[in-house]
């Protein structure tokens, strides 16, 4: 299958606040976008893969969106893995047109925790709330005063990435933070669950975004404009919630990058640039070092001089990602890596020929990994 | 403003009452010899339904921690700056929990010892650093 399915077209709503518009609008709207962007008519579509909203569970919601789209899928449903979703529907629907069961599928999100609930992010953790233990923000944190304690990673060193997403996402017209940061500015930004910073964690936003789907044979006869070839997949779930995790420094992103890096054939070093899901400055860390561009509790040093910058070794996050574009989780950096593909982004990596790019959900639970390449 | 007080279940209820007779327990597999918490109806190694609660020693070892700037909870909101810290049971069993001794400096791998606290009536597990 390597090479065999592209992504044909992308879109996505406004990112940032959104106030009454509604999922189920908003999906419609990257749909909409996306199809326009493939240059194809709705009428070619049989499959919708949708993620639930992260914010607001919603029983059939897949079917819901197909009817305010008139579709009626041969393959189609919610899946629910949190950030990760996007990634693995791109997967199962590639999956789904290499065993016949339909050809050309929509695979979209949409969430509105900013104007809708935040529910969903602030929860207590069972009767673990006595102890004063709220929220996905402290999970995240509990991993990286580990990361910290074990490694001796540095402050300044989570403060590279940082700044280096929220520059890249400075340059970018769509993001909804384009606030350039430095090193003296993330060191000075508060504490919000120590070691976490307030610098350190994503924007909360509303939007949607979608993408296309189908064979690149399909996208020929289509005549598709700027098909991007998926090489390679793969997923890798951690089950045990952050606490009862054996080795809480160590994810199953390592499984998902192996599988996907083995059905593209390649390796680390093949890799021009990179989307990293960066909810949190942690998780970007832990990535890097689990996809093996560097060593398992190296990724601090690494990540130092302005390597993950555009312009360094290995420039991730160039549309600003999670922590600068919009808080969305997951499909913008999909669509990002598309751009790097087409040679379209507003941080263009020269000569960029191939593209990993990651998606996590939970508490760095569930993991998925996807890489794109030029034509 | 209500504290959130743990909400014991049939299951967690042995638990709780462990706590407020004065000791920590945990479940252990009659069949593969697992230990763990929180509570739950069967064995996460080997699925077997038959376990036992047991007496922890009360020792154990700090996993990580981190310091609430931030209250998501009204409760809360005079306690911040606050830890709660992952505990590691000599056992094996792990808990969320607090230090009530921070000042004597909160460090990955620290030993720490077992301090039940009344929490609004209720018998918490909390630790001290030794």
């Amino acid at each position: 299958m390597r090479g065999k399915y592209v992504i044909a077209g992308i879109g996505h709503t406004k990112f940032g606040r959104l106030p009454g518009r509604g999922t189920i609008s908003m999906n419609v709207e990257a749909c909409r976008n996306a199809l326009a962007d493939a240059g194809i008519e709705k009428s070619a579509v049989d499959a919708l893969f949708v993620k639930v909203p992260t914010s607001r569970y919603q029983s059939m919601y897949g079917q819901t969106l197909a009817e305010a789209i008139a579709l009626q899928p041969k393959v189609g449903g919610v899946w629910d893995q949190g950030g990760a979703t996007n990634i693995s529907m791109i997967s199962f629907a590639c999956m789904a047109i290499d065993a016949g069961q339909c050809e050309v599928s929509l695979v979209t999100l949409a969430d509105d925790p900013k104007t809708g609930t935040r529910q969903a992010y602030e929860k207590a953790w069972g009767d673990d709330a006595a102890y004063g233990w709220f929220s996905i923000a402290a999970g995240y944190a509990l991993i990286m005063q580990r990361h910290m304690a074990e490694y001796g990673t540095k402050p300044e060193q989570f403060g590279e990435i940082a700044v280096a997403v929220r520059n890249h996402g400075a340059n970018n017209p769509h993001a909804a933070l384009r606030l350039p940061l430095t090193l003296d500015k993330y060191m000075s930004s508060p504490f919000v669950v120590e070691p976490l910073r307030r610098d350190d964690i994503c924007l909360v936003s509303d939007g949607a975004a979608a993408v296309v789907v189908m064979s690149g044979e399909r996208a020929k006869e289509f005549g598709v404009k700027a098909p991007v070839k998926i090489l390679g997949f793969g997923q890798g779930h951690t089950s045990y919630d952050v606490p009862l995790r054996p080795v809480l420094t160590e994810t199953m992103a390592k499984a998902s990058a192996e599988t996907a890096f083995k059905m593209a054939g390649l390796s680390p070093k093949d890799i021009d640039v990179a989307q990293i899901y960066d909810c949190y400055t942690i998780a970007v860390m832990m990535t890097l070092e689990d996809y093996g561009f560097c060593k398992k509790g190296e990724g601090g040093k690494w990540v130092e001089g302005g390597r993950v910058a555009v312009g360094g070794e290995l420039p991730i996050n160039t549309s600003g990602g999670l922590l600068s574009e919009t808080g969305m989780p997951g499909m913008q950096h999909v669509m990002e890596g598309v751009r790097q593909m087409r040679g379209t982004s507003v941080n263009q990596v020269k000569d960029a020929e191939t593209c990993v790019v990651s998606n996590q959900g939970g508490i760095m639970t569930t993991h998925s990994t996807m890489i794109l390449s030029r034509q | 403003m209500s504290f959130p007080l743990p909400e014991p279940t049939p299951l967690s209820k042995p638990y709780w009452d462990a706590l407020a007779d004065g000791r920590l327990t945990f479940q252990r597999c009659r069949k593969c010899q697992h230990a763990w918490l929180p509570a739950r109806a069967e064995c996460p190694e080997c699925l077997a339904a038959e376990w036992d609660w047991q007496t922890a020693s009360g020792k154990g070892r700090v996993i990580s921690w981190v310091i609430y700037h931030h209250a998501y909870h009204e409760a809360f909101k005079d306690k911040v700056p606050y830890n709660v810290t992952l505990v590691e049971l000599d056992e094996g069993p792990r808990l969320v929990t607090n230090i009530v001794n921070p000042e004597a400096g909160i460090k990955a791998e620290r030993p720490v010892t077992l301090k039940i606290e009344d929490e609004h009536g209720v018998a918490l597990a909390r630790f001290a650093l030794v």
